[in-house]
């Protein structure tokens, strides 16, 4: 076998923390091979060290230890050597949004020096793969998240590279356009044998690999065959029914609590489990919750998830209890949305929009960036003036909502908008008084958020340097300080560790249960499970909206398996599509 | 109502908490404008101690030594050369190593003695008009003090008339006693003016303006919980520049302190307002930045502080009827050196007021009416 395109051992970076010069060490020993024609990927949450590790291999960074070797040259000592024979597309690509598609490929064809020549043959080659060729004359500025990402593609690709460096070109991207950015990448590893590196934080993604690295923290949980990772859950992997009647979050929040379950998640109306027993015969006769477990094939999330339970101890179940009554449960709607409409100048964000979500209940607004859910938010919170239709919280207009109206709700927003100098404790402190509580009553809350989010040992600690999933706890925590009717939450999980993500939505559906109202964004097609009901936006309007199981009925099944949220959006979207296509003559 | 004070209160807190707390936000609060106070005081300087001068000396007589004593005796001029030549005059004028150059004729003594009246030249380098103009006052009054004393060694009748010149307020007419007090107003508008305007947008920037919107905070208190803190840091800079002028400089403070705190209390609230505009028109902390030096400059220059308004342009005088900074600079220099009370003051107090009230409620407007 030839010798492998790269290979890093014992790799180490650390970088010294904003503020009080913590250290953070985003690389802690990690090693990797990348072999010739193959397709690797580097797979962990946000902050696990995958994009350092790849600025090392494209000589961007250097290693503090270690050594790295790129095509046989250290791209710490020679970067430009290294430079010139890779392509790499970082995590935000640098197209000039004032130039089309076509000025943004010459322009990188003319810095890479590619001739004529090469590029009358590379051009028609890079627009029938990309299929951007209907598009060449358009501002870059104006594409979709999917098609700057497939630009962005082509102009790495301009030359030919003897490796890709992908850092996470799937990001915030949706879902079809994800599919398709996947088919681009298999085409070029199967078909053309170049050798390509990704990363990503999408765990189904993993499996298309050949051989993964799993990074959890700076520090490698795993290396190999994407199988291997998988086979790690062999026998712990089965799914729940709860049976009619029984919501199945809440199922789920309860399996989660289970010490003998690692993971649990709400999948198809379904509890997908994973034990921490492996299943014998005498196991699969025991029932969980009084309900009979059916085994199924593992998936790599699940043999991912065992490895990320062995890097933290069992969280303790969450006991998250208002502790004042609710408003008593109005008739009908929370919210009422209709025909709700946002043009800026002659662009149309959001093109009339209806929905309704009930008390207790957990809405969520579906989307890839761009879709308009996050100005459908804004105005919901009433943060941005609507252009037409009406919006009611609680029975009130909300343009003229008072502090009366706005002290009801909760909101987080989606950086955990927090102020970062002041500590943890200031930060709770302002916002309790911003929901003017008082006296032992304010007092009580700040202990009861400190304790809930597990915020104790931090509460000196400027909320600048918390660590990411910490900032999420403390905006959680100052917007449930006054125990609001209404929470809001703008994609409230992105950037998360699964463990995170878990742990967020069982404190959610903890409160949802109590009758909070929770109106909640995201772009995790996964997450939609944990709604009520759902709807579906893209290009400012709601193609689809119902409960999960309406929605995942509009896509077909695949062989052998039953639609996932992600088939029914990319039908949805489709369907829609098609039909704008046949409506222009 | 208590509500809402308490609100205005938590937020006061919280801005005055994230400005102290920030070790680089903090030391520029104070440190800048004393150091530029320090700096205006000792640089910026109209006054002329050694202004450098050549002579050439065709008279060689005691009559001449006696004139040219009378440059040596007051300290402010220093003699770089003794000359032979005309052209020599233009060398040392040329490459700036005299500022004037004084030329004393053959016949100056001659001339003097039979009673008719003699003439000297002095060359001054005008390529500083300003500087020439200062040093050739000097000159001349050098020169009405040897007539004077020559007159009188000789029994001659003195002149006619004699001007007695006081100059009230600054009696040697300083500089810097003009300055200094003309700064308490300009330093504390620069950096009340992009605080407020950078702290909004700062929370902007962050995400955080959001979170403030969607809480019970009212509007109208938003502004009130940011413009405190910029008011309260600004009035005590301005007492920082204040104590520099006092314990630093020894100017002495005739006015009331009263009186002079309730000025810059309203010139504060002004500031703020134009701060909270600005901050309402910008998206980034970096087109506050940009959007706050691009009126600083202006009001700077428009202030009267180093040039008289009455010599401006009649439009831009105009302008200057909008610059708090004019009534700041006037309200300050007048407390502090003259003594003015606030009744004197009323033509500086109400524009200040009313460019305060135009501006906030123009910022209350566009926060209302906000993120279109």
């Amino acid at each position: 076998m030839a010798a492998p395109v790269v290979t890093g051992e014992d790799l180490r970076k650390t970088f010294r923390a904003p503020g009080d010069g913590g250290e953070v060490h985003a690389l802690d020993g990690v090693s990797i091979e990348v072999h010739a024609g193959e397709l690797t990927a580097l797979v962990g949450p946000d902050g696990a060290g995958k994009t350092t590790l790849i600025r090392l291999m494209a000589g961007l960074l250097a290693a503090d230890g270690g050594s790295l070797r790129v095509l046989g040259i250290d791209p710490a000592a020679e970067p430009q050597r290294v430079q010139d024979r890779i392509g790499y597309m970082p995590q935000k690509f640098g197209l000039y949004e004032d130039l089309s598609v076509q000025e943004n490929l010459d322009l990188y064809a003319d810095l890479h020096g590619v001739t004529a020549q090469e590029r009358s043959q590379r051009y028609p080659q890079l627009m029938e793969m990309t299929d951007l060729g209907r598009f060449t004359g358009r501002l870059a500025g104006r594409l979709s998240g999917g098609m700057k990402q497939k630009l962005g593609l082509a102009c790495t690709l301009v030359r030919s590279p003897e490796l890709l460096l992908l850092d996470e070109p799937t990001v915030g991207v949706d879902p079809l356009s994800r599919r398709e950015l996947w088919v681009i990448v298999e085409h070029l590893v199967r078909d053309q044998g170049l050798t390509v590196l990704t990363s990503t934080s999408y765990l189904d993604e993993a499996e298309k690999a050949a051989r993964v690295l799993v990074l959890h923290r700076g520090r490698a949980l795993a290396q190999g065959e994407p199988a291997g990772v998988t086979r790690i859950a062999a026998g712990r992997s089965a799914v729940l029914d709860p049976g009619p009647g029984v919501i199945v979050r809440s199922l789920q929040a309860r399996m989660l609590d289970d010490p003998e379950v690692i993971d649990a998640v709400p999948d198809g109306g379904l509890v997908r489990l994973v034990r921490s027993g492996v299943a014998t015969p005498e196991a699969d006769r025991a029932t969980i919750a009084g309900l009979v477990p059916t085994p199924v094939e593992p998936r790599f999330e699940d043999g991912f998830m065992v490895l990320l339970r062995g890097t933290a101890a069992h969280e303790a179940g969450v006991d998250i209890r208002l502790q004042r009554p609710l408003a008593p449960a109005a008739e009908g709607s929370v919210v009422e949305v209709r025909d709700l409409v946002k043009r800026f100048g002659d662009f149309t964000a959001v093109d009339h929009v209806s929905f309704e979500v009930r008390r207790g209940e957990i809405f969520g607004l579906l989307g890839p960036n761009g879709a308009g859910k996050t100005t459908t938010f804004r105005m919901l919170c009433g943060l941005l003036p609507a252009s037409g239709g009406t919006l009611r919280i609680a029975g009130v207009e909300v343009a003229r909502a008072g502090a009366a109206a706005r002290s009801r709700l909760g909101y987080v927003a989606q950086k955990f908008s927090l102020y970062g100098a002041l500590t943890v404790a200031e930060n709770l402190e302002f916002f309790a008084s911003a929901y003017g509580l008082r006296g032992a009553m304010r007092r009580g809350r700040i202990e009861w958020a400190l304790r809930q989010f597990d915020l104790a040992g931090h509460s000196h600690t400027a909320s600048a340097e918390l660590p990411g999933g910490f900032k999420q706890r403390l905006a959680m925590g100052a917007a449930l300080l006054h125990e609001p009717d209404i929470l809001f939450l703008d994609e409230p999980t992105s950037g998360a560790d699964p463990l995170a993500r878990r742990a967020f939505w069982r404190r959610i559906t903890a409160l949802a249960e109590q009758g909070v109202t929770v109106i909640v964004t995201t772009h995790f097609m996964q997450e939609a499970e944990y709604c009520d009901h759902i709807a579906i936006m893209d290009g400012g309007r709601v193609l689809a909206q119902g409960s999960p199981a309406e929605i995942r009925g509009l896509a077909r099944a695949g062989e052998g398996r039953q639609a996932s949220m992600e088939d029914a959006f990319i039908a949805v979207v489709q369907a829609a599509r098609a039909r704008e296509g046949e409506a222009r003559p | 109502m208590l509500e809402s004070i308490l609100r205005v209160i938590a937020l006061t807190r919280k801005e005055l908490l994230a400005v102290l707390k920030d070790p680089r936000a903090r030391n520029s609060l104070l440190l800048p404008p004393i150091l530029q106070c320090l700096l205006f005081g000792y640089a910026a300087s109209y006054d002329l101690n050694h202004v450098p001068y050549a002579v050439l000396d065709r008279s060689h007589s005691v009559a001449s030594h006696d004139l040219l004593s009378g440059f040596e005796g007051t300290g402010l001029f220093e003699r770089v050369a003794d000359l032979r030549t005309q052209r020599q005059v233009r060398d040392y004028v040329d490459d700036r190593r005299a500022l004037l150059a004084v030329e004393i004729p053959a016949d100056f003594a001659r001339r003097l003695r039979a009673g008719r009246g003699a003439d000297i030249q002095i060359i001054a380098d005008g390529r500083n008009s300003n500087t020439a103009n200062t040093a050739l006052g000097y000159a001349r009054s050098v020169v009405s003090a040897f007539n004077d004393r020559w007159r009188a060694d000789h029994g001659l009748p003195g002149p006619a008339v004699t001007v007695a010149a006081r100059a009230w307020y600054n009696p040697n007419l300083v500089t810097r006693w003009n300055m200094i007090p003309g700064l308490i107003g300009t330093l504390t508008m620069i950096q009340t003016l992009m605080l407020t305007a950078m702290s909004v947008a700062r929370e902007r920037e962050q995400g955080t303006f959001d979170q403030l919107l969607v809480t019970p905070f009212r509007p109208a208190e938003i502004m009130a919980g940011k413009a405190l803190p910029s008011m309260l840091i600004g009035i005590t800079q301005a007492t920082g520049v204040l104590l520099v002028a006092q314990l630093w400089f020894r100017i002495p403070f005739e006015g009331s302190f009263l009186t002079l705190y309730a000025g810059l209390t309203l010139f504060v609230l002004a500031a703020v307002g134009i701060g909270l505009v600005v901050s309402a028109l910008c998206q980034t902390m970096q087109q506050a930045m940009l959007f706050s030096f691009v009126l600083i400059m202006p009001f700077a220059l428009l202030s009267g502080l180093t040039t008289p308004i009455s010599n401006m342009p009649l439009s831009l005088q105009y302008f200057t009827r909008i610059n708090p900074l004019r009534y700041a600079i006037d309200i300050a220099q007048r407390v502090y050196l003259e003594g003015a009370g606030l009744g004197v003051l009323m033509p500086d107090l109400w524009p200040l007021a009313a460019i305060a009230a135009v501006t906030l409620a123009a910022a209350s407007w566009m926060f209302r009416h906000r993120l279109q």
